[in-house]
This record gives C-alpha cells, sequence and structure tokens, in this order.
C-alpha cells in the first residue's frame, strides 16, 4: 500500500531534474485526466482539510474557507483574516456537509481535493466536475506524495515557482530524515505503541494513514495486523510491551503515568510516553496533510535522541514561517511543543 | 409446586455452571499469560493482604486488567438479562429487549454528545447513564399522557418512536463530529466494548445494577400476576400501575448503568432472558436469579472471545449479533412452546 520509500524519492529526484511543466497546458491529477490549467484562479474551494491545509501553506489568499470553522486556539498560529474564513464544508471523506449550489454560489476557480486515491474518491472528482462544470482536481495525499502534490498545485494555480520551492523543501525534509535512520537495521527501530482516546486503547493498525508517520520512523507494534483505526486491550499492550508510546490525548497523557494498570508498560517505566503537538494541526496524526512534516523532527528526536540533534525550537519556528506564514513567541512555541491547546 | 421447584434444580445447575466455566476460562485465558498458579497466588495474597511472589505485570493483568473486566461482564450481563426478562413479562411479549422504552438510544446519544464534546471518560459515563434514564422518563411520561385502553402498546410503540428520533439525533451529533477523532470513538462506543474497564468504573456499575436487580427480585411474584392481561390482574388486586412503574424503573437503571460502562451490547438482554426460561420455566421467581447467573456467565464467555481471538478487540455488539442470532433462531423453531 505505502510506495517504497527509495522509489518515490529516486522519482522525485528524476523529475526535480528533468524540465517540468512549466509551460505546460494541462497537469495530470490523480484521476489520470489531464486538466487543463485555468487562465486565473483567485477562488480555491477545499474537498476537505488535507486539501485545505495544503493550499492555506501555498497560496493563503486563494482558500475560500475551511470544511470547519477554525478555534480562537488554532487562529493563533494562523494568518488570522485567512483562519477567520467562513466554514464551507467539505465534499469529499465521511459524510458530505457541503451543498453543491453552495459550492457553485462561491464561485470557485477550481475545488481541490488531497487524499485517499480509489475508485470512489475518483469517481467522485470526475462526477463533480460534470455536475459543476468547475475543475476538480484529486492529488494523492500520501506522505510520500507530498512534494509532488506541491509541484502539480502550484501549476494549477499559477504559482509554478512557488510550488516548487515548497516541493524542494517536503523533498530535502524527507531526505535528511529517511538518510539520517537509513543505518538503523528493522530490528533497531524503536517499538512504538500510538495511543488514542481517553484511556489510550484505541490505536492505528499496520498501514494506517494514523500512523505512517509513526512507521516511516519507529516500528509499530500493531503493525503486524493491518487495517485502520482499532480498540485493542490492555493486556495485549502489555503483552506489546513497547519502547515509546505517542499519544495525541492529553488526558490520557497525564493519567497514565499515575495509572497502576499501565505502570508494568516500558515506555510508562522508563517516563517515554509523548504527547503530540496539535496547534494549529496535528503533528503526527491528522489532519492528513503537510502539518504531518514538521512531526518527523519531533518523531525523529524522541526515537533516535542521538541522530537527531537539532533545536526543535528552531525547527518549529522556521516551520511554522515557511508554511503557517507566522512568527510564533517563544512562549508559544513552548506551548505548542507541551502539546496544549 | 413441588414438582416443579424441583425440576427447576437441573436448570440452575447449568446457569451455574455456565457461569463458574466462564468465570475459570475468563481469569486464566487472555493476550497476556497467566497461569492458574498465579492467579491462585495472587488472588489467595490478595484475601492474606500480603505481596504476591508473581512478576509485577502478572498481577497488575490479573488485578487492574482483567479482574475488573470480568467483573463488569458479569455485572452487564447479568443486568441486561434481569431487565430483558423483566420486561418480555411486563410487556407480555417474547420480542422484547431492554432498550425497547429507549434506554439505549438516550445512553447512545448522551455518550456521543459527551464524546462530541470532548469530556473525560467519567462525563461520557454519566451522560450516557442519565441520558437513558431521561428518554425512559420521557417515553413512560409520553405514553402514560395518551389515553388508551391498551397501555402497555401506546408505552412500547411510544418508546419506538422515541427510540427512533433518539437514533436520529446520535445521527445528527455524528455527522457534525471530527471525523478524524471524534467520529472513530462514537463508532467504537456504539459498538460495545469492555476493554477500557478500570477497578473505578465497577462502583458506578454495581450500585445501580444492585439497586435495580433487588427490587426486581422482591417483585417477583407480583411479576408473574403482572404478566397475566391487565383486568386480570387487576382482578387479582395488584395497583397495575404504579407497579409498572416501578418495574420499568428499576430496569431502566440497571440498563442505563451497563450501557454507560460497556456501550451499546444488544442481543443479551432478548435472547438469554430465554435461555432461562428453557432451563427453569416461565415462574419469575426462578426465571430472574437463573437470569441474573446465566447472563453473567453468558457476556463473560462472548467477552472473552471478543479480547482473545485477535490482537485486535473485536466488538461485542458484533460478536453478540453474530452468536445470539442463530440462537435465537433455534429458540423460535425448538421452545416457542414455553409462551405459549
Amino acid at each position: 500500500m505505502t510506495p517504497d520509500r527509495r522509489t518515490v524519492l529516486g522519482g522525485l529526484a528524476a523529475t526535480l531534474a528533468a524540465p517540468r511543466i512549466a509551460g505546460a497546458a494541462t497537469v495530470k491529477d490523480a484521476t489520470g485526466r489531464d486538466l487543463p490549467i485555468p487562465a486565473k484562479v483567485t477562488r480555491v474551494f477545499p474537498a476537505g482539510p488535507p486539501a485545505a491545509i495544503l493550499l492555506y501553506t501555498l497560496a493563503p489568499d486563494l482558500l475560500l474557507g475551511w470544511p470547519r470553522a477554525n478555534r480562537a486556539e488554532e487562529c493563533a498560529y494562523l494568518l488570522p483574516d485567512i483562519c477567520k474564513r467562513p466554514e464551507v464544508g467539505r465534499i469529499t471523506g465521511r459524510g458530505n456537509t457541503a451543498n453543491l449550489e453552495s459550492v457553485l454560489a462561491l464561485k470557485p476557480d477550481l475545488i481541490l481535493d488531497v487524499g485517499t486515491v480509489n475508485e470512489t474518491y475518483k469517481s467522485l472528482a470526475v462526477r463533480t466536475q460534470e455536475q459543476t462544470g468547475i475543475p476538480y482536481a484529486l492529488l494523492n495525499g500520501e506522505f510520500l506524495y507530498m512534494s509532488d502534490c506541491y509541484e502539480k498545485l502550484g501549476a494549477l494555480i499559477g504559482r509554478y515557482t512557488e510550488g516548487l520551492d515548497f516541493s524542494d523543501y517536503c523533498f530535502r525534509t524527507l531526505d535528511v530524515i529517511t538518510n539520517r535512520i537509513a543505518g538503523v537495521t528493522a530490528a533497531q527501530r524503536p517499538r512504538v505503541y500510538y495511543a488514542r482516546g481517553p484511556r489510550g486503547l484505541t490505536t492505528g493498525l499496520g498501514g494506517s494513514i494514523n500512523v505512517e508517520t509513526i512507521e516511516l520512523l519507529g516500528h509499530n507494534v500493531a503493525g503486524g495486523t493491518s487495517g485502520g483505526l482499532a480498540n485493542v486491550s490492555l493486556e495485549q499492550v502489555l503483552l506489546w510491551n513497547p519502547d515509546v508510546i505517542v499519544t495525541i490525548d492529553r488526558q490520557f497523557a497525564e493519567t497514565v503515568r499515575g495509572d497502576p494498570a499501565w505502570t508494568g508498560v516500558k515506555a510508562v517505566k522508563d517516563g517515554r510516553v509523548h504527547l503530540s503537538p496539535k496547534m494549529p494541526f496535528g503533528w503526527v496524526d491528522f489532519p492528513p496533510s503537510v502539518n504531518r512534516l514538521i512531526g518527523l523532527w519531533w518523531l525523529g528526536k524522541i526515537l533516535y535522541p542521538e541522530l537527531f540533534r537539532e533545536d526543535l525550537r528552531e525547527l518549529t519556528r522556521g516551520f511554522y514561517d515557511k508554511f503557517y506564514h507566522v512568527k510564533p513567541t517563544d512562549a508559544q512555541i513552548d506551548q505548542v511543543l507541551a502539546g496544549r491547546g | 409446586m413441588d414438582a416443579t421447584r424441583r425440576s427447576a434444580l437441573p436448570g440452575f445447575a447449568i446457569a451455574l455452571g455456565v457461569l463458574i466455566a466462564g468465570l475459570l476460562v475468563a481469569f486464566t485465558v487472555g493476550r497476556y499469560p497467566v497461569g492458574l498458579g498465579d492467579l491462585f497466588h495472587v488472588l489467595m495474597a490478595k484475601l492474606a493482604g500480603t505481596q504476591a511472589h508473581v512478576p509485577a505485570n502478572v498481577e497488575s493483568v490479573i488485578l487492574q486488567v482483567r479482574g475488573p473486566r470480568v467483573l463488569a461482564a458479569v455485572m452487564v450481563g447479568a443486568a441486561l438479562t434481569v431487565a430483558g426478562t423483566a420486561f418480555q413479562g411486563l410487556f407480555r411479549n417474547p420480542l422484547v429487549s431492554p432498550d425497547i422504552l429507549g434506554a439505549s438510544s438516550g445512553a447512545a446519544l448522551g455518550a456521543v454528545i459527551g464524546i462530541f464534546f470532548s469530556l473525560g471518560v467519567v462525563f461520557i459515563q454519566a451522560f450516557a447513564f442519565v441520558g437513558g434514564l431521561i428518554a425512559v422518563a420521557a417515553v413512560y411520561m409520553v405514553g402514560s399522557a395518551v389515553r388508551s385502553r391498551d397501555p402497555i402498546l401506546v408505552l412500547v410503540l411510544t418508546g419506538i418512536v422515541i427510540g427512533a428520533l433518539l437514533g436520529a439525533g446520535v445521527g445528527l451529533v455524528k455527522y457534525l463530529a471530527d471525523p478524524y477523532n471524534q467520529l472513530p470513538a462514537m463508532t467504537f462506543w456504539l459498538l460495545g466494548s469492555l476493554s477500557s474497564t478500570t477497578v473505578a468504573d465497577l462502583v458506578p456499575l454495581f450500585g445501580p445494577v444492585a439497586i435495580g436487580t433487588a427490587v426486581l427480585i422482591a417483585l417477583r411474584w407480583r411479576m408473574n400476576v403482572m404478566s397475566l392481561p391487565e383486568e386480570e390482574a387487576r382482578s387479582l388486586g395488584v395497583a397495575t400501575g404504579p407497579l409498572r412503574i416501578v418495574i420499568v424503573a428499576a430496569a431502566t437503571l440497571v440498563t442505563s448503568a451497563s450501557v454507560a460502562t460497556a456501550g451499546i451490547v444488544g442481543w443479551v438482554g432478548l435472547v438469554v432472558p430465554h435461555m432461562a426460561r428453557a432451563l427453569v420455566g416461565p415462574d419469575f421467581a426462578r426465571l430472574l436469579p437463573a437470569s441474573a447467573i446465566l447472563g453473567g456467565g453468558f457476556l463473560l464467555l462472548i467477552d472473552t472471545l471478543a479480547r482473545t481471538v485477535a490482537p485486535v478487540e473485536v466488538p461485542l455488539g458484533i460478536l453478540t449479533a453474530v452468536i445470539g442470532t442463530p440462537f435465537f433462531i433455534w429458540l423460535l423453531a425448538s421452545v416457542s412452546k414455553t409462551w405459549s
């Protein structure tokens, strides 16, 4: 399911070297259609959260609105006027909350969808474009295709150079991080349990999009069974005895250390339970978009402290500046890193 | 009477056998290996107040993880079955389950609202519990306000209608929920599971279940009368109206507490009362205790399956349906005569 890392990165390197889609009149999206590049793009409708985030990072001014209204805490880490843009619902994913008539009323020049590529979403893209007459681009949202996404999006919205710049940044980041752990054998990888829910007993199975970043750097203890999210029993966690626990649930992170039932787990004994930052968007799990790129550094430092010696605060500052167009204060960065918000 | 009483003994023996076998199996199997000897040592040490000489993880599995879960499974199974038995008698209908008056739908709405607002586990459980109570109270009030010759039928129909409305409410909350985080949590909750049961969950479960079950068992003789047609019951001097309220309240209390702990676990309250009836007959004096014992054992065995067959938990609601459906069909075909 996940493409082989080397193939993808190698493929990207080839495209980086070759003359690319500049000057071309069309962009091939994940449905395999050649989408004509619109003459002028000033308004883009994001079909779901990953698309909204990707578009916000590259061209915040084009974003018509958000699938869900952002909370005030989140707006502290985004451009205030863009963050306050209205809730427009989603077209794809579970539950269509956007009404196609209101989508049309917003007069978008392009509908952008980033995420899973399968027959369901391909047909949704083709059908929505036929129905609305608005170009509907579906881009592959898999983590390792991020560079490709930026390049295609840049071309589609007429910001080719900026798109390439983001594309190169993602490519280089992935390249640096994957090279750094290239010498770590599969057996040496820390065994990670990903805990969700207030009791920490929901986890992501092998190949699940929820553990894409964790599986890129560590060994997912629940990876033996493939699937999506699932509940497990604490007995099973004790049996897995993970070296590290990564969680997105603050309540769980705070209570697990004092919970007698969890004291037998190695990660808890060693104090290696880590609460993922989530402001303005999650660092390890959702939404499944570029927001997880900074999470790779965070995970890298947690799993391989001796290999990742960078100052996470500086990396955070740089990432937030480039992708979220804000300059967070030291206090804000501390807040983010503490997983608050 | 003596003859029938004696014939109930084998039935009780079977029910108890299921429960005891369930307890033995449940304590000794699981994802984490625990031997029978370890179990014995830990329990003896616990009773004697000393330190058991077993690995800390084994002790923690027995006392903190598996133990509470086993007890919760028994209580929830017993509670749902007793409530189902009481309702089947009260409504004189073999197809009635404990959620007929909207207890599960109300609890479901309470829980998904709690998840929607990202509340802690305790609040989600409290919302579910209160949601169940409010739903049944609403059904009862609406049902009683409608004047009819057949109050029971009106009550059941009101329960179905309000249950459907609450179901729509659950749908709405799921629709509005965050699809990445809240929606999976809601889905898991609605499928039912005991996987996250802790020692702290046992008290809020045990209190209501013990009270409700005690009330129902205390009313066992009158419940026999209640399962007669309304006029006959009244002519025997039973105040059917007030008694009905007490039975509904007690059954709702145990159902709501169970659902708040385990999520929606269907089928148990519908199917196990029939098994119990097949074992000890329709007399509530014997049927209620037998239901409690058999229901506890039944859900315990199912939950043991749920937590052992795969590294991942199998939702209880799915297992009870898969096991309950064929069993129910078999029951319909073979022992329907106990209802005639």
